[in-house]
């Protein structure tokens, strides 16, 4: 049988999705695979749906600081079906656009659950089909964008059951609003919710197994950020090993070790929120050998498993678990397959954080910087004395920038703070260009912004600040 | 499409100069076209088109530096040549060639990645690349001219730079020798009280850098030290004359310096541990006395090489010295035309000069430094008389030939100069 496609497509994540309308701008003939909702975790159960949710309870919360800004209103309150349909309405909005997208780039959509089969120049596609039956495709090139799933942690009970213990999709729709979480896990997804329930009025401890939250950031972003969680009444148990989840008639308990004291806590609903797992189980990668690293498909710069037409990107090709990364694999992959020897490209992928305050990164931390052995150049600015962020009344927070003291090159950026994750392309942008201290030093800022902050910082790391 | 490599003018050329190119962008070529001029330490090469074609891309400017063996210099449309891959039915895996650009139907390729160039210079001969690399490259001593960008259109990134440092070679030799060639901490000329203003300033070229990098070295590294004799050459202007009048039909002439070379080379063969190197690994002792002779050129100096001059008869050490001498002049020797002598003449008589001190030409033994034949008073057998008398020094590597060593080559040469009939023998 001759291939029927140049390239079939696994998934319809931000990866997957992505990959087949720059495949189809390449003249390849894409299909595309999606067993549940094109958009994948992203626009269905991920990255935009979360967003929904955080801005409705970010305006709440805004009206308890009228006053600050010479208003005032009485009676505010919220429907909680209200906004979590707002949010579905989101990503169904945006599921709506990629099938639009599909269709504008003639890629064909299968609905269905897709296998792998030995065949030919690419493994074969064997799909169960979502209306009944099956289909063998067979193209010149796969590409796996599967994603991932909550990660379960059976062994001490934390699994997810919707109803006690809930991961993200169930935190993303659920029927009523809980008075008490404990939510376990203190990275990007944990914080989220929490920021989102405590907004809400919520009462929320987070867990975190680590001495400090959200332990891929700087530290002192660490801090920062979670002493500005607390102001706002989120609690934490930090360095905390769960050891047991157990459900009762009244809701969860949540059996801890703190330094090697045994402690617990209890709530009405704990969330899980301890990392994912990659879908790569039931796909029939054993059967044709493709290798794994831990427990994610490994793969080349340009995205190729070691069988012969197979790609992979996205989440379940590994670290980090971001939109982003995958869209920019998928744009790679795709390219490296339409036959461009396009070099991966070097830009570093940030990492945002939507919670109350926001945090924003991008390359090294301080910490790793030392850990490297790299002599750096670190500048600091507080948004307290930013002339926007006072008017605004948004002094919360400050940005922080790490340079190679060799050659002036920008090697880390951390910033929390209100719209952080908005100005973080800046040091993206300037990175991937490869500037250095002079270039940033030499940028005008437009005032009055809160990125003036940016500026500064970089002026501090040189000793050359202006505003302090 | 073809690219045109830089080609290699001998098996050990690493880089060159792109001297000159005599086509540009949009020019058809074909076969065997002269499309560029090519300058290594001391030659000038033409390089010609292997196909033909349209001259897309020049992808290396006039006048850089540095550019290593095998990298493309341009791009011929090479229709003719390379048939255009069809994309359609290629297999995914076929060796993917460039962009499949012309069938895309949207969406333009993205060009930099279809093409990645060297960097491009337009008119203003400007390089693209990024802050960091240049820096990198400026920290490195690295010559950007000489790094092949990877970046969007071609531009010059950080991992370009690194992975040109890595090279070893690619950190842009001239540059490297212009600055071992220098004083350790070189002043400027205002510095040292000459005015700005006040001199004309020649750019060094790429022989000249070589010449002084080759001279800096070999006086840092190598233990030279001279010994002077002199020999009477009345009888070889005898014999000249009439070896001359013999060859005058066929329009050649051998010069005093063709009989040094010859009775030199004789010596080099009854003296074998003086016709040799030193390496780390021990002492090269030559089969051949190959004899390089220095040839002043405009702008320099060069040194071809006769080889085998010990098999070779006057008048073809004569015929081969006049043409190489031209040529040198002209830049047109090959690489092997004046690499890998072992031995050099060196002859200033012409001028006048009476006697001097060449420096080592690396990795030479000796150097023979030939002065003016001129009538001097001798002593024979306790009487004054006149006699031609011409001062030789030899120049040593004391690391392989001692003063007795040295002594014995110049001993074994005396005679053959003194009385050439000795060289039939
Ligand atoms: C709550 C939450 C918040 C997040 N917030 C952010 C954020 O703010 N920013 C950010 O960058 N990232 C965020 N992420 C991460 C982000 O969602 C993922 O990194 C991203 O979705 C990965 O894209 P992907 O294309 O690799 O896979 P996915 O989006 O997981 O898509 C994979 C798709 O493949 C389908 N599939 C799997 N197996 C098969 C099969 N056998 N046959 C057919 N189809 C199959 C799945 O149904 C799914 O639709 C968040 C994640 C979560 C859970």
């Amino acid at each position: 049988m001759a291939a029927e496609f140049d390239l079939v497509v696994i998934g319809s994540g931000p990866g997957g999705y992505v990959a087949a309308i720059r495949a189809s701008q390449l003249g390849q003939k894409v299909a595309i695979v999606e067993r549940e909702n094109l958009g994948g975790i992203c626009l269905n159960w991920g990255c935009i749906p979360t967003k929904a949710l955080l801005k409705s309870g970010e305006k709440f919360e805004s009206l308890s600081h009228l006053k600050d800004y010479g208003l005032s209103a009485s009676g505010a309150t919220f429907d909680f079906d209200a906004i979590i349909q707002r949010s579905r309405g989101v990503a169904k909005q945006l599921n709506q656009g990629v099938g639009f997208l599909m269709k504008k780039n003639k890629i064909e959509v299968i609905e269905g659950e897709a296998k792998l089969e030995k065949g030919a120049a690419a493994p074969k596609v064997v799909v169960a089909l979502k209306a009944g039956g099956s289909r063998t495709i067979e193209a010149k090139s796969v590409m796996l964008a599967v994603g991932a799933r909550a990660r379960a942690l059976p062994q001490i009970g934390l699994e997810a059951d919707g109803d006690k213990i809930w991961a993200y999709r169930d935190a993303l729709a659920p029927k009523k609003l809980p008075k008490t979480f404990v939510v376990i896990g203190s990275g990007a997804i944990g914080i989220e919710f929490a920021s989102f329930y405590r907004a809400l009025g919520a009462e929320v401890t987070v867990v975190e197994a680590v001495d400090r939250i959200m332990p891929v950031e700087d530290e002192e972003v660490s801090k920062a950020a979670q002493k500005g969680f607390e102001k706002r009444g989120i609690k934490f148990k930090l360095g905390a090993k769960v050891t047991k989840v157990s459900k009762d008639s009244k809701g969860v308990k949540v059996e801890l070790e703190v330094n090697g004291k045994v402690e617990s806590l209890e709530a009405e609903v704990c969330i899980s929120a301890v990392g994912i797992t990659a879908n790569t189980d039931g796909i029939g990668l054993e059967a044709l050998g493709v290798e794994l690293e831990r427990g994610h498909i490994k793969t080349d710069s340009h995205c190729q498993t070691n069988v012969k037409g197979l790609y992979a990107i996205g989440d379940c090709a590994g670290a980090p678990w971001l939109a982003h990364k995958a869209s920019h694999e998928g744009i790679h992959a795709a390219e490296h397959i339409a036959g461009y020897k396009t070099p991966n490209v070097n830009s570093p992928i940030a990492g945002c954080t939507y919670a109350q305050p926001q945090v924003a990164s991008v390359g090294v931390t301080e910490q790793g910087a030392k850990a490297e052995k790299r002599e750096v150049k670190i500048g600091r600015f507080p948004f307290k004395v930013n002339g926007k962020a006072i008017a605004a009344g948004e002094t919360e927070g400050f940005v922080k920038v790490i340079f190679d003291a060799k050659t002036g090159a920008l090697i880390g950026a951390h910033m929390i703070g209100a719209d952080v994750t908005e100005m973080i392309q800046g040091y993206v942008t300037a990175i991937t260009m490869e500037a250095t201290e002079e270039d940033i030093h030499g940028i005008v800022y437009p005032h009055p912004t809160m990125s003036e902050a940016m500026h500064e910082a970089a002026l501090d790391a040189y000793g050359r600040v202006i505003h302090i | 499409m073809t690219d045109i490599l830089m080609p290699a003018l001998s098996p050990t050329m690493e880089e060159g100069v792109l001297a000159k190119w005599h086509v540009k962008v949009g020019d058809t070529v074909s076969a065997g076209d002269v499309i560029a001029e090519i300058e290594t330490d001391k030659a000038t090469m033409e390089v010609e088109a292997v196909d033909e074609g349209e001259v897309l891309e020049i992808l290396v400017p006039e006048g850089s530096e540095g550019v290593k063996v095998n990298t493309p210099i341009a791009r011929l449309s090479g229709d003719a040549v390379a048939p255009a891959p069809k994309k359609a039915d290629a297999p995914a895996e076929a060796p993917k060639a460039e962009a499949p650009k012309t069938e895309v139907p949207k969406v333009e390729a993205p060009k930099a990645e279809a093409a990645p160039a060297a960097p491009k210079s337009d008119d203003g001969g400007r390089i693209f690349a990024s802050p960091l690399a240049r820096r990198l490259a400026a920290q490195a001593g690295l010559d950007l001219k000489t790094v092949k960008g990877t970046g969007p259109h071609g531009r010059i990134v950080k991992r370009d730079v690194e992975a040109a440092g890595k090279g070893g070679a690619q950190p842009a030799a001239a540059a490297t020798a212009a600055t071992s060639a220098e004083p350790r901490k070189a002043l400027s000329l205002a510095q040292m009280g000459i005015a700005d203003g006040t001199y004309d300033l020649i750019p060094l070229d790429g022989m000249k850098k070589a010449v002084a990098r080759r001279m800096v070295d070999s006086v840092q590294n190598v233990p030279h030290f001279p010994l002077f004799i002199d020999v009477e050459i009345d009888q070889l202007m005898a014999v000249r004359a009439k070896v001359n009048k013999m060859l005058e039909p066929q329009g050649i002439k051998v010069s005093v310096n063709d009989f040094v070379i010859k009775a030199a080379a004789l010596a080099l063969k009854m003296v074998p541990e003086a016709n040799a190197s030193y390496t780390p690994e021990g002492i090269a002792m030559h089969h051949n006395a190959d004899v390089s002779m220095a040839v002043a050129i405009d702008g320099g100096l060069i040194t071809p090489i006769i080889r085998k001059a010990e098999t070779k008869g006057l008048a073809q050490i004569a015929t081969e010295s006049k043409d190489l001498a031209k040529r040198a002049r002209e830049r047109k020797l090959k690489p092997e035309e004046f690499q890998g002598g072992t031995f050099s003449v060196s002859n200033l008589g012409m001028f006048g000069i009476k006697q001097f001190t060449s420096i080592i030409n690396e990795p030479q033994g000796c150097i023979m430094s030939v002065g003016a034949g001129e009538q001097r008073p001798v002593v024979k057998d306790g009487q004054l008389a006149v006699a031609t008398v011409m001062t030789v020094t030899l120049t040593c590597d004391h690391r392989v030939v001692d003063g007795a060593t040295g002594a014995r080559l110049l001993q074994a040469f005396k005679p053959l100069i003194e009385d050439p009939v000795a060289m039939l023998a």
